[in-house]
């Protein structure tokens, strides 16, 4: 790359900000274009393939909304919307509760706190899919390290990911051990930016640690918690590589997302329109999901306001 | 907080008595036990999965199948590593996974650092509300059209298409932590530069882009680490010789398995890089992952 400037940004010492802003956003051309060709290009493609009876091999037919309808009245679609808020739930509340635990925690000075907090971190680093493998190996009912540890404390052993009714909050434990660590980051990086004065005054009146946390830490921080639960709500609706790795959507579909269940139609059953169909329904899922956690830390900075 | 509490608290001050001394003294020791316990709670899953990853790479095969398991090696082995390499072309699927990653997070700097600055500038809230969306979008839904393209265009068999899916990935992250780190550097510098006479391509390449070194450095390693760790484009793109790590280290898992061995071998060596990335860096990373929250696909 050059020092030579592109034509456009060259004229810089026009002083007219709007003409300056538009300079500007010639920065960001580029990455516009790749954005397109990456992103929305193939956004607008799959809303029209959803329209389509498309087959792999190029064969299609209009059949305006059909493949939404046919959405509607297949149970499996209908079972896999089920499993996945009830795995985002869980894995939601979990890693937030958690996550809020480690962040007061890790607020504290204490030695080798560095070390230790680089420890707690690398789970979310870690590579999804060797993970997922180490924990399918530790789920092993008859050789596996978990039951292990349950029976060696008199509890009884689980049948883990190999059950239909254990099989999500099994998958909700790998997502927590993977996950808490974001969400301490974020709360953390909240408390670090809270005023010390209402401690002050609070240790004056007499308060205790606890009545301290629930009535000056928490709402204080409620903004940062609302952030951390808007992010694992984006992520845990469209976990893959765990679910995948570890289950397939097994035992039968007791497991199945809408992510499996979409990588299934357009993957192995080559069902190209009605997978496409299934997209724009996930993404709208995904949307109102998060314009109602938006409205919901919009209301917590107002009442933190008052 | 409940260790300094009882240390310090109002109780203590009030009675201050003599023998209050040794109660209080109890109080601290029993805060700083209950403190360091929940250390140890919260630290040790995280080690613990590691160690044992690392405990049934080491181990024979008949150690790892034993039960009640066996948690410190009997005789330490390499063999789960040779068992790896050999029976896949394991460091042909290393190589495609360092291309990859360093192509994709190579071409996001290129257009990610200027776009972060222009956006920066513009305050273009717009833009960087399309750039969060992509981020919340499931990567799986950008495939099918893309897979399709592919075909279309008789890309396959070739590493082509899946440096530019992993854009999706890296550009995103690249751009968000770049908005980040230029609204927050004075502007001063560039604004006197502008002054005297400088042209605003001059003013970033020049002042602005020098400055925002350490920003770049965290961007780039994290636009690494999440599309190296990707694996839902490998799944769907890759062939036999384009696999990347995290593909070829499922397939291991489809072809043997009940040979643990090798599985925590190959699950190691994909994930062990990222890992003392993680540990080096960890203090710059860590506003980087804070300020974007960023993770790819």
């Amino acid at each position: 790359m050059s020092v030579e400037a592109p034509a456009g940004i060259a004229l810089g010492r026009s002083g007219n900000p709007a003409v300056r802003r538009w300079q500007y956003l010639l920065f960001a051309a580029p990455a516009l274009v790749a954005v397109f060709l990456v992103i929305v290009f193939p956004w607008a493609f799959t809303v029209f393939m959803s329209m389509h009876d498309w087959g792999v091999v190029g064969s299609r037919t209009y059949v305006g909304a059909d493949n939404f309808l046919r959405l509607l009245s297949d149970s499996r679609f209908i079972e896999s919307i089920g499993h996945t808020l009830y795995f985002t739930a869980l894995a939601i509340v979990l890693p937030v509760v958690l996550g809020v635990f480690a962040a007061v925690v890790f607020h504290r000075s204490f030695p080798m706190r560095g070390v230790l907090r680089a420890i707690f971190i690398m789970p979310m680093m870690a590579t999804p899919v060797a993970i997922a493998l180490v924990w399918t190996m530790m789920f092993h009912p008859q050789l596996g390290v978990l039951n292990y540890l349950l029976t060696s404390v008199g509890l009884p052993p689980s049948l883990w990911v190999y059950s239909p009714t254990t099989v999500i909050p099994a998958l909700v434990l790998v997502e927590v051990w993977h996950w808490t660590p974001l969400v301490m980051l974020i709360v953390l990086g909240g408390l670090a930016s809270l005023p010390t004065e209402p401690y002050e005054s609070a240790l004056i009146d007499g308060a205790s640690a606890w009545q301290m946390f629930r009535h000056i830490t928490l709402p204080l921080v409620m903004p940062f918690i609302m952030v951390a639960v808007i992010i694992r709500a984006i992520d845990a609706l469209k976990t893959f590589d765990t679910i995948f790795v570890i289950t397939q959507g097994g035992p039968g579909t007791a497991s199945e997302t809408i992510n499996i269940f979409l990588y299934l139609q357009a993957f192995a059953f080559y069902d190209i329109g009605y997978a496409s169909a299934v997209v724009v329904v996930f993404f709208v899922i995904i949307v109102v999901f998060s314009l109602i956690l938006l409205w919901a830390r919009q209301r917590t900075l107002w009442v933190v306001d008052n | 907080m409940i260790g300094r509490m009882n240390a310090t608290g109002p109780l203590a001050q009030v009675k201050g008595a003599f023998s209050v001394s040794a109660k209080r003294g109890f109080e601290v020791l029993f805060g700083k036990l209950a403190f360091a316990f929940a250390v140890l709670v919260i630290v040790s899953p995280a080690i613990l999965v590691f160690l044992w990853m690392l405990s049934l790479s080491l181990k024979t095969e008949v150690e790892n199948t034993a039960f009640p398991p066996v948690f410190i090696p009997g005789t330490l082995t390499l063999q789960n590593f040779y068992a790896v390499f050999e029976s896949s072309p394991f460091a042909l699927y290393t190589l495609n996974s360092i291309i990859v990653s360093g192509t994709a997070t190579g071409l996001a700097l290129l257009v990610g650092v200027p776009a972060g600055y222009g956006i920066a500038k513009a305050r273009a809230n717009g833009i960087a509300v399309l750039i969060l969306i992509a981020r919340m979008t499931p990567g799986l839904s950008y495939l099918i059209p893309l897979f399709i393209m592919f075909r279309f265009l008789g890309l396959t068999n070739s590493l082509t298409p899946i440096i530019i899916t992993h854009l999706v990935i890296t550009v995103p992250i690249v751009v968000w932590i770049m908005i980040g780190f230029f609204e927050n550097l004075p502007r001063e510098l560039e604004e006197s530069a502008l002054i005297d006479g400088a042209s605003l391509w001059q003013a970033f390449w020049r002042i602005a882009l020098p400055l925002s070194r350490p920003g770049i450095v965290v961007a780039a390693i994290l636009a690494f680490i999440f599309s190296w760790n990707n694996f839902i484009f490998g799944v769907v793109l890759a062939g036999r010789e384009t696999r990347t790590l995290p593909v070829a280290v499922y397939n291991v898992l489809t072809f043997e398995q009940i040979s643990w061995g090798p599985l925590a071998a190959a699950a190691l060596v994909v994930t062990l890089p990222v890992l003392v990335l993680t540990v080096v860096i960890q203090k710059q990373i860590v506003g980087g992952l804070t300020s974007g929250a960023v993770k790819g696909g």
